[in-house]
């Protein structure tokens, strides 16, 4: 292709809606725009006046399948706007049902959007129905490992998308422990199943080697999607709540959703399980660490692709953790304490399966909502997918068109974008206008 | 099996056509949706074919639907137009979910009050073509089920997966 445009209306096989225009002059991009599409419902605006026990379970309406991690994040900020203490039985069923939710989300983009990538078919419903067929075998695993996923969540927190136990404080029904040792039994069943798919996506010889930096939450001594403090590759750390002065707005005149570059550097980053797998590895429960070390030497990784593997590796590592709190955990009776509403600020950060996620709330002094602000990883990401399929195209213009488009949709997909996070904000810094 | 004026008659028994869309919405009915393959895949390869559906495939074809399932409420007219031309393609239109059946809550913004506000989102509503209100999907176009919830309540899901499957003498 040596002139002209290339047009992605709809990416599909992604979380919500995203499409791709390239222009291209004299064998060179000269345009790239990466548009998020999905249209905005102004969430953060939706929420302002109202009472906090109303907010998480409404913000987890952000988004399907990132609605845990909403619902935690704005969980954990309410709480700390609030000074509400929480329990370490509490934070334990937070970290049990974080990782069914992370074992069910990595499984259904790894299995139903990615593996007919690699197979190389346009879908899951081509593969064929012969049972001995790798792609056969690993389609009927995806079922069993999401399945355990949602139900161990639903056991926990009532369900699975937009869990209604989960509360500020704590929990407003607890799971009966008779079912633990069940659980554990069916988490251990899915372990050979889970250590396929990483066999498998480690042996996908695919390759966009990429540049930028990495962020994510980082835990002291262990691999944890809910607590620890924010760290870039540089080693650079800073606590949840200076996590916004981290970072710069971009607003992207083409797309729904603005853009993050770093606010020292202003370069762009990358948020997502390979952030966590390059920055976190060391951190792996011993015997994810064991069982997938030739795999971890791909990591640190700056192939895109990897980030595959290592939301492969992170089921693992979720089963594993889950096996081990299930193992140890013996619960007692507990109720959420009851607070009267005060005014006070809270940042709440969790890694969500695509990455690093914020929420800050203000409260007023009626203890209502007075101001409410999110930054989801798609946004935080897009810059980064932009840049890295401009230097896919500009070194692959002698290819088909068709290829082209379809290699494009699959860099996409590696990122396992995830729009309708990225499209529920007002995200406009009026000052600078 | 019914023949429905403007579409090409049905004589042979064979797979339940069916789109799957989402338009301004979270998609948690979507992922309920995939989820229920976990259980359902084998059973419905035999008896559904699946030929619009962006989730789980890039060739997409939206014409000669028996049944598309719509999630999601409607923002623009862009959306309006894809949607009616979803209606012109298909026998029957399922309304998925709490933004497809009422609005809710993609159409919060619907409620929203005072010169403050309204400026702050005048730009997105006029920078991407916004309609003024969101509306749900009985509004744009008829409906003739609705699968309401927040997500979809799965097993109303099913029930009118069976219905249609009746309907058009596709069924074990």
């Amino acid at each position: 292709m040596h002139s002209g445009n290339l047009d992605i209306e709809g990416i599909t096989k992604i979380e919500g809606a995203a499409g791709l225009k390239v222009t291209v002059a004299d064998d060179k991009v000269t345009d790239l725009k990466f548009i998020i599409a999905d249209y905005r419902r102004f969430y953060t605006e939706a929420v302002k006046g109202k009472s906090l026990n109303a907010i998480p379970p409404f913000l987890s309406r952000i988004c399907g399948t990132c609605s845990i991690a909403h619902l935690f994040a704005s969980i954990e900020a309410i709480e700390r706007s609030q000074d509400t203490p929480v329990s370490e039985q509490t934070m334990l069923l937070r970290r049990l049902v974080y990782d069914s939710f992370m074992i069910r989300d990595h499984a259904l983009h790894l299995y139903f959007f990615v593996l007919p990538d690699v197979l190389g078919l346009d879908s899951i419903l081509e593969i064929p129905d012969n049972p001995k067929d790798l792609g056969h075998i690993l389609l009927h695993d995806s079922f069993e490992i999401k399945k355990v996923g949602t139900d161990l969540a639903t056991a926990i927190a009532g369900a699975a998308i937009h869990a209604p136990y989960p509360t500020i404080g704590g929990f407003l029904k607890l799971p009966d422990d008779k079912i633990f040792p069940d659980f554990s039994r069916k988490l251990e069943d899915l372990r050979p199943r889970v250590l396929r798919a990483i066999k498998f996506f480690a042996d996908w010889k695919e390759e966009l080697i990429r540049n930028s930096d990495y962020l994510c939450l980082q835990h002291l001594n262990r691999y944890d999607f809910i607590q620890g403090e924010i760290v870039n590759s540089n080693g650079k750390r800073v606590a949840e709540e200076g996590f916004r002065d981290f970072l710069r707005t971009v607003v992207i005149p083409y797309s729904q959703s603005e853009g993050y570059i770093f606010s020292d550097t202003y370069e762009d980053y990358l948020v997502g399980a390979l952030a966590r797998m390059n920055l976190n590895k060391a951190r792996l429960n011993p015997r994810t660490e064991k069982d997938t070390a030739p795999y971890l030497n791909f990591f640190p990784s700056n192939n895109i692709y990897h980030n595959n593997l290592a939301q492969a590796i992170e089921v693992l590592q979720c089963i594993d953790d889950a096996i081990e709190i299930m193992k140890n955990i013996h619960l007692t009776f507990e109720r959420p304490p009851f607070k009267l509403p005060k005014a006070g600020v809270g940042v709440g950060v969790v890694e969500a399966p695509r990455g690093t996620l914020y929420h800050k709330i203000e409260v007023n002094n009626e203890g209502q909502v007075a101001n409410y602000d999110v930054i989801v990883p798609t946004s935080q990401n897009q810059i980064s997918i932009g840049n890295d399929l401009k230097k896919y195209f500009n070194e692959n213009l002698d290819k088909d068109e068709n290829l082209l488009k379809h290699e494009a949709e699959k860099i996409i997909r590696a990122y396992d974008p995830c729009m309708s996070c990225a499209t529920n904000f007002l995200k406009i810094d009026w000052s600078r206008k | 099996m019914p023949n429905l004026p403007g579409f090409p008659s049905r004589t042979v028994p064979h797979k339940l056509v069916v789109g799957w869309f989402s338009f301004t919405c979270c998609e948690d009915s979507t992922i309920l949706f995939t989820e229920l393959l976990n259980e359902h895949y084998d059973e419905w390869k035999k008896i559904i074919e699946f030929r619009s559906a962006k989730v789980l495939k890039s060739k997409n074809d939206m014409t000669g639907l028996d049944v598309a399932f719509i999630e999601g409420a409607i923002s623009s007219e862009k959306q309006a137009a894809e949607v009616k031309k979803i209606r012109e393609n298909s026998r029957y239109v399922v309304a998925i979910g709490s933004c497809a059946c009422t609005g809710k809550p993609s159409a919060a913004r619907n409620d929203f009050v005072g010169p403050e506000l309204n400026e702050k989102i005048r730009w997105y509503l006029s920078n991407f073509n916004y309609n003024q209100k969101v509306q749900k999907l009985d509004e744009v176009i008829k409906v003739d089920d609705q699968v309401n919830g927040c997500p979809m309540n799965t097993e109303i899901f099913l029930l009118t997966l069976q219905k249609y499957l009746k309907l058009f003498n596709i069924n074990e």
